[in-house]
C-alpha cells in the first residue's frame, strides 16, 4: 500500500434485502488516519454498511479493499486479524463474563492460537496486563471486576469500546457509540474518540452531529431514495 | 420388476405418513419455535385411540373421527397445561421437558392398555387387495394411505397458500414477532397451529396401527424418522416436509428391500449378510449427513 | 470458594467410606449403586462440557457411552482382555465419533443442532441393534472384566469401586481446569455471545468441535467402566432416552458447575431408584416431575447451593 491510495476503498456495493436495495451502488475511500463519518437518516442502510464492512453481512455485488487486499469475501474473525475492528449499535458484550474478562478475552483472541487447556486464563499476564492498560485508557479500571451485565449502559458502551481497542485494530467501524448516552457522557466520548484520532483510522456512524462535526475530516451522506 | 414396484409403493406410503408426522412438527418448530418431542406421544395416541375405539364402536369411520377428535383434544390439553409456559424458553428446555412429557404418555399408555403390543385392524372393506398390473396385486390399505396422505397434502397446500389462515402461518413462520406486533392474536394461533399438528400426528398413529406394531414407545421411532425429514426439508417448509418425507421414505425402504442383494451381487454374501442390514438402517442419516453438507439449513429453509 | 471446598472434602469422604460402611452394614447393594452414580456423574460431567460450559444442546451424547461399552465388550468377545488396550481404545475410537459426528453437526446450530445429533446416535444405535455377532437387541455378557496386569482387580467390588472414584475425580479435575483454561473462555465466550466471538477475532468451530471431542472421549471413559459393572453390554447404552437422562443428570445437578454432574447423577439416579420401588409404572410420576424440574428448578442443586447469582 503506497502512501497514497486509501486504507479502505469500497467500490459499487450493493447489498438487497428482497426487494429493499439497503446499500445501493456505495463508492467510499478513507484515508489512513482519518475519521470519516457516515450519517442519514435510521433505516437508510448505515448499519448495514458497516455489518458488510466487518463481514458480518455478504454484499450481493462490489468489492471492498483494506490495506490493499481485496477482503469483500472475507470471514468476520478473519477481517479482526487483518486490524478491523467494529463496535455495535446495540452493546454487545459478554454479560456473564467480568469486564477485565471481557477485554481480557479480546486480547486472547489476538494472542495466537487458544487450544491450551490446563493453566487458568486468567492467571495469564500476558493476557491479563494489556487488558488493564486497554481497562485505565477507557476509564473503567475501578469496575474491572464486576460482571458486564451490572454494568450501567454507558458503561457497557465503554467495555465495547475497550474491547475495540484490545485487538490493536488499524480501522475502527464504530456504530453510532454514543447511542443512548446523555449530554454529559457525550461529551465525554467524543473527548475519548477525539484522543484516538491521533493514533487510528475511524469510520463513525453517528446521529449526534456535535459528535460528526468535531470529530469527523470527511462525511458520507446515506440517503433512503 | 413387480418388487422394484411394490418396495416403490411401500416408500411412498411411509413417506406419505412420515409427511403427516413432519408437516405438523415443522410448523410447530417454525412459528412457535418450539422443540416438541411429545409429537410422537400424539402419533401412538392416536394409534392407541383407534384400535381401542373400532374394537368398542364396531364401526371403523366413527372411530377414525372419534380417534381424531380424542388425539386433537388431548393436544390441546397438553398445550395449554405443558406448553404453553415453554414458548418464551429456550431449546434446551423444551427439548428436556418434551421428554418428560414422553416418560409420562408412554408410561400412561402402558397402565391402561399394558406394555405388550395391541392389535389393530382394518374393517374388510379396506382389506384384500387391488390388482394395479398385470401380476401386481397391491394391498388396498396401503393405497388408501397414499391417498389419505397426498389428500391431505393438497388440503394443506390450499389452506397455507390460499387461506387467510394460511397467510398468518406463512407470516408467522418467516417473523414470528412481527406478526404478533401486527395484534393478530398470537396464542389463538398457536393453539390452532398446535392442533392442527396434532390432529395430523392422530391421523398418522390411526393409519399405521393396522400396519405397525401399537405399543408403547412407537412414537419415538417414528419421530426421529421425521426429524430426518424436517432437516432435510428445511424447518418451517411444509413443501420441504412433503419433499423430504417423500425422499427420506422410498430410501429407507428401497434400502432395507435392496441393499442386501445389491451388496451380495458386488461383493460377497457374507459381507452383505453383515453389512446390508446395518447399512440399510444408516442409510437416512447419511442422507441427511450429504444434504447437510451441501445445505445447512436444508433444502426448503423457510426463514430469511 | 470455601463452601465449595468444604463440599468437596466432604464428598471425597463420604465417598470413600462408603464400601467399608456398606460391607459393615451387610448392605453390598449401596456400593453397587454409588459406583453405577458415579460412572453416570464421569457420563454427565463430559456432557456438562459441551452443554453446560459450551451451549451445545448434544442430545445425542449417549451414543459416547455405547461406542466406549462396544470398544471394550467386543474386544472382549474375542479374547482381547487387556484393560489398557481396551479402555485405549473405547476413548479413542468414542474421539473419532465425536469428531466424525461433531464436524457435521457443529456447521448447524439451534433445533438443527439438536435433531441432528439426536439423529447420529440413532443411526449408531441402530447399528448396534443390527450387529447379531455382539447379540443384536439383546445385547451379550461381557466375557471377562477388562485386566489391569494385576494393578486392579474390577472382579472385586470394592477395588472397582475406588478405581471408578478416583477416575471420576480426575475426570471432574480435568473438566475444572479445562473450563477455566484458555481454551475454555473461548468455549465459554461462544456459548454467551457468538456474534462478539466472531467479531473480536475468534472461529468458534474449532475450538467447539475440540471440545465435542474432549467429551465425546469422557464419554467412552464411562462406557468402558459402565460396561464393566453392568458386565452386559447392550444398544440401550445408545438409547436416545439414555441421552436425555443424561441431560437431565446435567440440568438437575446444576449447568456449569463443577459438581452439577455429582450431584445431577445422584439425584436422578436415587430418585429412578426409590420410585421404581414403590411402583412398576413410575415413569409417569418421573415424567411430570422432570417437566416441573425444568419450568421451577432450572438452576439445579449445585446451581441453587453455591452460585450466588442477582
Amino acid at each position: 500500500m503506497t502512501a497514497n491510495s486509501p486504507m479502505l476503498e469500497i467500490r459499487g456495493l450493493i447489498k438487497s434485502f428482497g426487494a429493499l436495495r439497503a446499500t445501493d451502488q456505495v463508492d467510499l475511500d478513507v484515508r489512513e488516519g482519518e475519521t470519516h463519518a457516515i450519517i442519514g437518516p435510521n433505516g437508510a442502510g448505515k448499519t448495514t454498511l458497516l455489518g458488510q464492512l466487518s463481514g458480518t453481512l455478504r454484499p450481493d455485488a462490489g468489492a471492498i479493499r483494506f490495506a490493499g487486499e481485496d477482503i469483500t469475501r472475507l470471514a468476520a474473525p478473519a477481517r479482526s486479524h487483518r486490524g478491523i475492528a467494529r463496535s455495535f449499535q446495540i452493546t454487545s458484550v459478554y454479560r456473564d463474563f467480568t469486564v477485565l474478562e471481557n477485554v481480557a478475552l479480546a486480547v486472547q483472541a489476538h494472542a495466537g492460537h487458544s487450544f491450551r487447556f490446563w493453566r487458568a486464563a486468567d492467571e495469564v499476564p500476558e493476557l491479563a496486563q494489556p487488558a488493564q492498560r486497554v481497562l485505565e485508557e477507557v476509564g473503567l479500571t475501578a469496575r474491572s471486576g464486576v460482571l458486564a451485565a451490572r454494568l450501567s449502559h454507558g458503561e457497557q458502551r465503554q467495555l465495547e469500546i475497550a474491547m475495540v481497542l484490545a485487538t490493536r485494530p488499524k480501522l475502527l467501524l464504530l456504530d453510532e457509540p454514543a447511542a443512548g448516552a446523555g449530554a454529559e457522557e457525550t461529551q465525554r466520548l467524543i473527548r475519548f474518540l477525539g484522543g484516538l484520532k491521533r493514533r487510528h483510522t475511524m469510520v463513525l456512524v453517528e446521529h449526534d452531529m456535535d459528535a460528526v462535526f468535531t470529530l469527523a475530516d470527511r462525511v458520507h451522506v446515506v440517503l433512503d431514495q | 420388476m413387480v418388487l422394484v414396484l411394490e418396495q416403490i409403493l411401500n416408500g411412498l406410503q411411509l413417506g406419505v405418513m412420515l409427511f403427516l408426522m413432519a408437516a405438523g412438527l415443522t410448523l410447530v418448530f417454525g412459528i412457535m419455535n418450539l422443540v416438541n418431542l411429545a409429537h410422537g406421544s400424539l402419533y401412538m395416541v392416536g394409534a392407541y385411540f383407534a384400535a381401542a375405539l373400532y374394537q368398542w364402536t364396531g364401526s371403523f369411520p366413527l372411530a377414525v373421527l372419534l380417534a381424531l377428535a380424542g388425539t386433537l383434544a388431548v393436544g390441546i390439553a397438553t398445550e395449554v397445561i405443558a406448553l404453553r409456559t415453554l414458548y418464551e424458553r429456550d431449546h434446551l428446555d423444551q427439548v428436556l421437558a418434551t421428554f418428560g412429557l414422553i416418560l409420562f404418555f408412554n408410561e400412561l399408555v402402558a397402565i391402561l392398555w399394558g406394555r405388550a403390543a395391541i392389535y389393530s385392524t382394518v374393517p374388510d372393506y379396506l382389506s384384500g387387495h387391488v390388482e394395479l398390473a398385470a401380476n401386481f396385486r397391491y394391498p388396498l390399505y396401503r393405497l388408501v394411505i397414499v391417498a389419505v396422505g397426498l389428500a391431505v397434502a393438497l388440503l394443506l397446500w390450499f389452506v397455507v397458500a390460499r387461506t387467510r389462515l394460511g397467510m398468518l402461518i406463512r407470516a408467522g413462520a418467516s417473523n414470528r414477532t412481527m406478526v404478533a406486533a401486527l395484534g393478530v392474536n398470537i396464542r389463538l394461533l398457536y393453539t390452532i397451529v398446535f392442533g392442527c399438528g396434532a390432529a395430523l400426528a392422530g391421523l398418522a398413529g390411526l393409519l399405521a396401527g393396522p400396519i405397525y406394531v401399537v405399543q408403547p414407545g412407537m412414537g419415538e421411532l417414528i419421530l426421529i424418522q421425521v426429524f430426518v425429514v424436517i432437516v432435510i426439508g428445511g424447518i418451517g417448509s411444509i413443501r420441504g416436509a412433503f419433499f423430504g418425507a417423500l425422499l427420506v421414505g422410498t430410501v429407507d425402504t428401497l434400502g432395507r428391500a435392496f441393499l442386501k442383494p445389491v451388496l451380495a451381487a458386488v461383493l460377497s454374501p457374507t459381507a452383505a449378510e453383515a453389512a446390508g442390514p446395518a447399512l440399510a438402517s444408516m442409510l437416512i442419516y447419511l442422507l441427511m449427513a450429504a444434504v447437510l453438507a451441501i445445505r445447512p439449513r436444508g433444502l426448503f429453509a423457510a426463514r430469511a | 470458594m470455601r463452601k465449595g471446598q468444604l463440599f468437596w472434602g466432604a464428598a471425597v469422604v463420604l465417598l470413600a467410606a462408603l464400601p467399608p460402611a456398606a460391607l459393615a452394614l451387610q448392605q453390598p447393594f449401596y456400593l453397587d449403586l454409588v459406583r453405577r452414580v458415579m460412572i453416570f456423574a464421569i457420563a454427565a460431567a463430559s456432557l456438562n462440557l459441551i452443554l453446560g460450559y459450551g451451549g451445545m444442546v448434544s442430545f445425542g451424547h449417549a451414543a459416547y457411552l455405547g461406542v466406549g461399552g462396544y470398544a471394550v465388550g467386543v474386544l472382549s468377545h474375542y479374547g482381547i482382555d487387556n484393560g489398557w488396550l481396551q479402555w485405549a481404545l473405547a476413548i479413542g475410537a468414542s474421539a473419532l465419533a465425536a469428531a466424525a459426528i461433531g464436524a457435521i453437526s457443529i456447521r448447524t446450530s439451534g433445533i438443527y443442532f439438536i435433531m441432528i445429533t439426536l439423529a447420529f446416535t440413532q443411526m449408531l444405535y441402530y447399528l448396534g441393534i443390527s450387529l447379531d455377532e455382539y447379540g443384536g437387541d439383546d445385547g451379550m455378557r461381557l466375557a471377562t472384566r477388562s485386566r489391569f496386569s494385576g494393578l486392579v482387580d474390577l472382579d472385586s467390588p470394592v477395588a472397582f469401586y475406588y478405581l471408578v472414584l478416583a477416575l471420576m475425580l480426575l475426570v471432574l479435575y480435568l473438566s475444572h481446569r479445562i473450563v477455566r483454561s484458555r481454551f475454555g473462555r473461548v468455549i465459554r465466550a461462544a456459548k454467551s455471545n457468538e456474534a462478539r466471538t466472531r467479531a473480536v477475532g475468534l472461529s468458534p468451530y474449532a475450538y467447539k468441535l475440540a471440545a465435542f471431542v474432549i467429551a465425546g472421549a469422557m464419554g467412552g471413559l464411562a462406557g468402558a467402566l459402565l460396561v464393566n459393572h453392568t458386565a452386559y453390554l447392550t444398544p440401550e447404552f445408545m438409547n436416545w432416552t439414555r441421552s436425555g437422562e443424561l441431560m437431565f443428570m446435567v440440568i438437575l445437578g446444576g449447568m456449569a458447575t463443577t459438581a452439577g454432574p455429582l450431584l445431577g447423577a445422584f439425584a436422578l439416579l436415587i430418585v429412578e431408584d426409590l420410585l421404581s420401588g414403590w411402583t412398576e409404572h413410575w415413569q409417569v410420576i418421573l415424567g411430570p416431575l422432570l417437566v416441573l424440574a425444568v419450568v421451577f428448578f432450572k438452576r439445579g442443586i449445585a446451581g441453587s447451593l453455591f452460585h450466588d447469582r442477582e
